[in-house]
């Protein structure tokens, strides 16, 4: 027999009620604390305080975001696609009558910055197993990334780290990134943003639950062995800011992955799901057991007991606080008809993947925990996982906002001449915000599985679910913290536009949102306002394009010091799309095609790329958001998909129609002839980021039917000029013109010798 | 009836279900087979597709070298049987001795992910005699380490040989005489770091080239039947 160390156990925590306990520093609040003694009738044992320490902490049991977020259900329009919404691992909706789609975007930004590979892999690793969890195999992944100024000698270690871990994790464990987005602002520097997407299909049939319920299952715990890594990464890194010294060296606190580990356990667990042998699944991720115990013991009808030493450690001398607070990765918690439980383990044998019984579930409505036969936790487990503390924190408006909104980019000197707009195009195009990401997306695996049908630099990843029927999804994710930065409200409800947008520019029809919420500190009113803001516009831009809030994530405390980050809602939207054949790509079509602008340029440039790029500027309102107009966007474009008559299609957002021309003649390897209508002033046309905007492609015969079509919807179109395979890059009739070498050379290999390679 | 081609599983292939997806959108018939198994339950001939296998352990492909069905891959190799292997396949390729050479780390040190352009050097193999000799065709190449190394005297001899099976037009990796892919002496045994069943359709990949590697060994199999 092990010899036994002794340990802070429930009877010694009764006889010992005056004991000091560390709960300040494990980062609960005096209240917070008196609550866990009223609910226990006695102290916590060390084991029990770890518990709700991690449980209650911000990331975990969302307290200052909960009573915002709630609007998400109440204006959330109601739809039969959706088959499983917030508060589960992700949301599900269903795609036909027979498939079901599961997505969900989450942030693991604290991580990426103190350790960039192994945090930003693990973002990964976790929003995977979110999926699996659903009961879907993965079969994608996107990111959406912030890091500080390009130039900064951090950002050579933090970007660089970051993509690695995203493409080393994803590559190994086999899924296509299929799409993104990178930004550089210097109020990130210190608090990069590290979003990753993962999407997964299933049959509808398929669909799991995370709870733990019929008395005498057993629990069973799946995949990797649990070792010292990640203990107190939630309450520690997740729940506090970075301190200014930066001297607080949380290293030892970010997990690390194992992909090949990962790749086993969706093989194992799909396996599982489809032979019908598990009654509950939970993945493991922060707060590992502690969380995935509490969640399905809360979620079922009964208790669960649990013999903590028969979890497979791979460190030794772990206390049982250590193993209910460790973070290590690829495991995930499966409840299983006992009569079933030899045929599970034996097929994760079957793969080489560990799996151990460690506990039962009871009827006596209690989360028990024992460790070497003494118990150490025994608490209900509703009052970790549903019953933490709720706050209502103070909101103010920043007090800087009125004097922002006066100081517009409108006002800003601007090029005169011909020349100075032709070099600003150029100038723009190299921005980093702007210029080819291939750096950083060559890293990816886009094609691993066959059925990507865009990916980058696609304005929204499409995927094929089936080959039989053709019927696929599309996927974008988007965010601009400028804009929210100015009006949180219309900020986030721009974000929201463009990923709607980009989505319906593929032809496809959007359905469903997952959001990543990516703020400055709760404590601070003025981040609370805008974080109340921003959820606000989301919840009533959803409400009003009738697509549902389907899940996401919440990360507070991306500040150092009182420098909070730009509020960065990342939306992303998922949509269908009946034969992926028909899909719109970005390109030019073929010569002779009309070049057209649908949509109305408004002189538009507070908070715009041009603003930032040419002056360091960032003030004034953001461009205006008509969700009705994009509605009526989305419903001409799937059917101009459907209908096959547009050869190519692009969102224009960041840097206006010049950026979205160069793109698309970059891209494409074709060239344009543009004119401009008449009255139009160059400088605005080409630069104004005006919402609600695609340049659409015209094939030859099919103009007036297209027209007729943006008429019938009340749709503004413009006629631009034609594409042409003879023209060398951008002809703008009595402007200027621009080759593509002069393009290419302006707008690719930028990140790449900006890092210094 | 049409020619049954096994595709290896090993814990970590990635592209096993792709590559069944080439064999039958080629003509083929895929037949699933496992690591673990010493049965190759009668296929015609064995794709080794791409993966992390085994995570990777120790080198690329060095462990799946001692599995189960790799012993009798190579038996029925050396009888002549048509062996592919792509990406982490032909890195199994090479750890097991049935090719020559290693590849290692690319010379840039990262992995990329970019559509290759390639000559396919000989016709002379059971995966390339359904292409035009010299034919340049299109598969995305993908990986961290597939540069392609051996002794000038083994490189030499793989020239003279003409086993040399497709050489990369732009050299994205560092591959020493901008080698893709190689043969053994007989013909049969095949590997190459890019991937052709991720060109296999034109909603979704760079090409349909790698239709052309499976139609080969179909070919290649139906003229052996009917000989």
């Amino acid at each position: 027999m092990t010899s036994y160390v002794p340990v802070d156990t429930v009877g010694v925590a009764s006889a010992t009620p005056d004991e000091k306990q560390p709960w300040a520093e494990l980062g609960l609040k005096d209240d917070e604390y008196q609550r866990i003694r009223e609910i226990l009738g006695r102290r916590p044992t060390q084991s029990e305080l770890a518990m709700y320490s991690i449980m209650w902490s911000e990331h975990c049991s969302y307290k200052s975001s909960k009573v915002h977020l709630r609007q998400f259900g109440q204006k959330n329009p109601r739809t039969p696609r959706l088959l499983a919404g917030i508060g589960e691992n992700a949301g599900v909706v269903a795609i036909d009558e027979n498939i079901a789609v599961t997505f969900k975007v989450e942030s693991h930004n604290h991580p990426s910055y103190v350790e960039p590979k192994q945090g930003a892999a693990t973002g990964v690793g976790g929003i995977i197993r979110d999926i699996i969890a659903m009961g879907a195999r993965p079969i994608a992944v996107m990111d959406s990334l912030r890091f500080g100024a390009i130039d900064h000698p951090d950002t050579a270690r933090v970007l660089p780290g970051v993509v690695d871990g995203i493409g080393h994790y994803g590559n190994c464990v086999g899924l296509p990134n299929i799409g993104g987005e990178t930004y550089f602002d210097p109020c990130y520097q210190g608090n990069p943003l590290v979003n990753a997407l993962s999407v997964g299909v299933m049959p509808r049939s398929r669909l799991q639950s995370m709870q733990a319920s019929g008395t005498g299952n057993v629990v069973i715990l799946l995949g990797a062995k649990t070792g010292r890594d990640g203990i107190g990464g939630v309450s520690v890194l997740a729940s506090a800011t970075f301190s200014e010294s930066g001297e607080d060296d949380a290293r030892p606190s970010v997990q690390v992955g194992d992909p090949f580990t990962e790749k086993l356990l969706i093989e194992v667990c799909l396996e599982l799901f489809d032979a019908q042998l598990v009654v509950g699944v939970q993945d493991l991720g922060g707060a590992g057991l502690t969380c995935a115990l509490s969640e399905t013991a809360a979620a079922g009808d009964g208790g669960m007991h649990v013999d903590l030493e028969l979890v497979p450690l791979r460190a030794k001398g772990m206390e049982p606080h250590d193993i209910l607070a460790s973070e290590s990765q690829e495991r995930m918690l499966l409840i299983v008809d006992p009569a079933k439980a030899e045929e599970v383990l034996a097929r994760a044998h079957r793969w080489g993947l560990l799996a151990t019984a460690i506990g039962t579930v009871t009827d006596t409505g209690r989360l028990v925990v024992d460790f070497h036969g003494q118990t150490v936790v025994d608490v209900p487990p509703k009052s970790l996982a549903d019953e933490g503390p709720v706050y209502n924190r103070p909101l103010a408006e920043p007090n800087d906002l009125g004097l922002i909104a006066v100081d517009r980019a409108e006002t800003l000197p601007r090029p005169a001449t011909d020349e100075e707009i032709r070099q600003t195009v150029l100038d723009m195009a190299a921005s980093p915000n702007l210029c080819d990401k291939s750096w950083i997306t060559e890293q990816y695996d886009s094609s691993v599985f066959g059925n990507t049908v865009l990916g980058t630099p696609h304005d929204a990843g499409v995927v094929r679910l089936d080959e039989r029927t053709g019927v696929g999804i599309a996927i974008s994710l988007d965010g601009n913290g400028r804009f929210a930065r100015l009006d949180p409200y219309h900020g986030a409800q721009l974000a929201l536009a463009e990923a709607y947008r980009n989505v319906a520019v593929t032809g496809a029809t959007p359905i469903a949102v997952s959001d990543c919420l990516n703020f400055g500190s709760p404590e601070d009113p003025h981040v609370m306002w805008q974080f109340e803001r921003a959820v606000t516009g989301i919840a009533d831009g959803c409400q009003k394009l009738g697509i549902p809030v389907t899940g996401g994530n919440v990360s507070f405390y991306n500040q150092t010091g009182r420098e909070a980050i730009h509020p960065t809602p990342v939306i992303g939207v998922l949509g269908v799309i009946e034969d992926v054949a028909r899909r719109i790509p970005l390109g030019l079509g073929r010569t002779g095609d009309t070049i057209a602008l649908i949509g109305t340029t408004e002189e538009e440039l507070s908070g715009s790329e041009w603003a930032a790029v040419k002056h360091g500027h960032l003030g004034g309102v953001p461009p205006k958001v008509d969700l009705d107009h994009e509605m009526k966007l989305a419903d001409l474009l799937s059917r101009l998909a459907e209908t096959e008559q547009l050869a190519a299609a692009h969102d224009l957002s960041e840097g206006g129609l010049a950026q979205a021309l160069v793109e698309a003649i970059s891209f494409s390897g074709m060239g344009a002839q543009i004119l401009l209508p008449e009255g139009a002033d160059p400088f605005t046309y080409l630069f104004s980021e005006s919402s609600g905007r695609v340049l659409v492609v015209i094939p030859r015969g099919q103009e007036l039917a297209v027209r007729s079509a943006c008429e019938s919807r009340g749709l503004p179109i413009t006629p631009l000029g034609v594409a042409d395979a003879n023209t060398d890059g951008l002809h703008l009739r009595d402007h200027f013109d621009l080759s593509r070498d002069e393009i290419d050379a302006a707008f690719k290999g930028r990140i790449g010798a900006r890092l210094g390679e | 009836m049409s020619a049954r081609v096994g595709v290896v599983t090993f814990p970590g292939s990635l592209d096993d279900r792709d590559a069944a997806r080439a064999v039958y959108l080629a003509g083929g018939e895929p037949v699933a087979l496992w690591h673990d198994d010493a049965q190759i339950h009668g296929v015609d001939a064995v794709f080794l597709p791409g993966g992390f296998s085994y995570g990777d352990a120790l080198r690329c492909g060095a462990i799946a070298r001692f599995s189960q069905v790799m012993d009798t891959v190579k038996a029925a190799a050396a009888q002549g049987m048509p062996v592919l292997g792509v990406c982490n396949g032909f890195q199994v390729l090479c750890e097991s001795h049935l090719l020559p050479g290693a590849l290692v780390r690319n010379a840039h040190l990262r992995y990329r992910n970019r559509p290759a352009r390639l000559r396919v050097e000989t016709t002379r193999t059971a995966w390339t005699n359904a292409f035009a000799p010299e034919a340049e065709i299109v598969l995305p190449a993908k990986h961290g380490e597939g540069r392609y190394v051996a002794d000038e005297a083994v490189l030499d001899r793989l020239e003279g040989d003409g086993r040399v099976v497709f050489r990369y037009l732009d050299n994205p990796n560092g591959s020493m005489r901008d080698i893709a892919g190689v043969a053994n002496e007989a013909g049969n045994v095949v590997g190459l770091m890019p991937h052709p069943e991720h060109a296999v359709e034109a909603l979704t990949g760079p090409s349909t080239d790698g239709l052309g590697i499976v139609a080969s060994v179909l070919a290649h199999l139906s003229e052996g039947a009917s000989r």
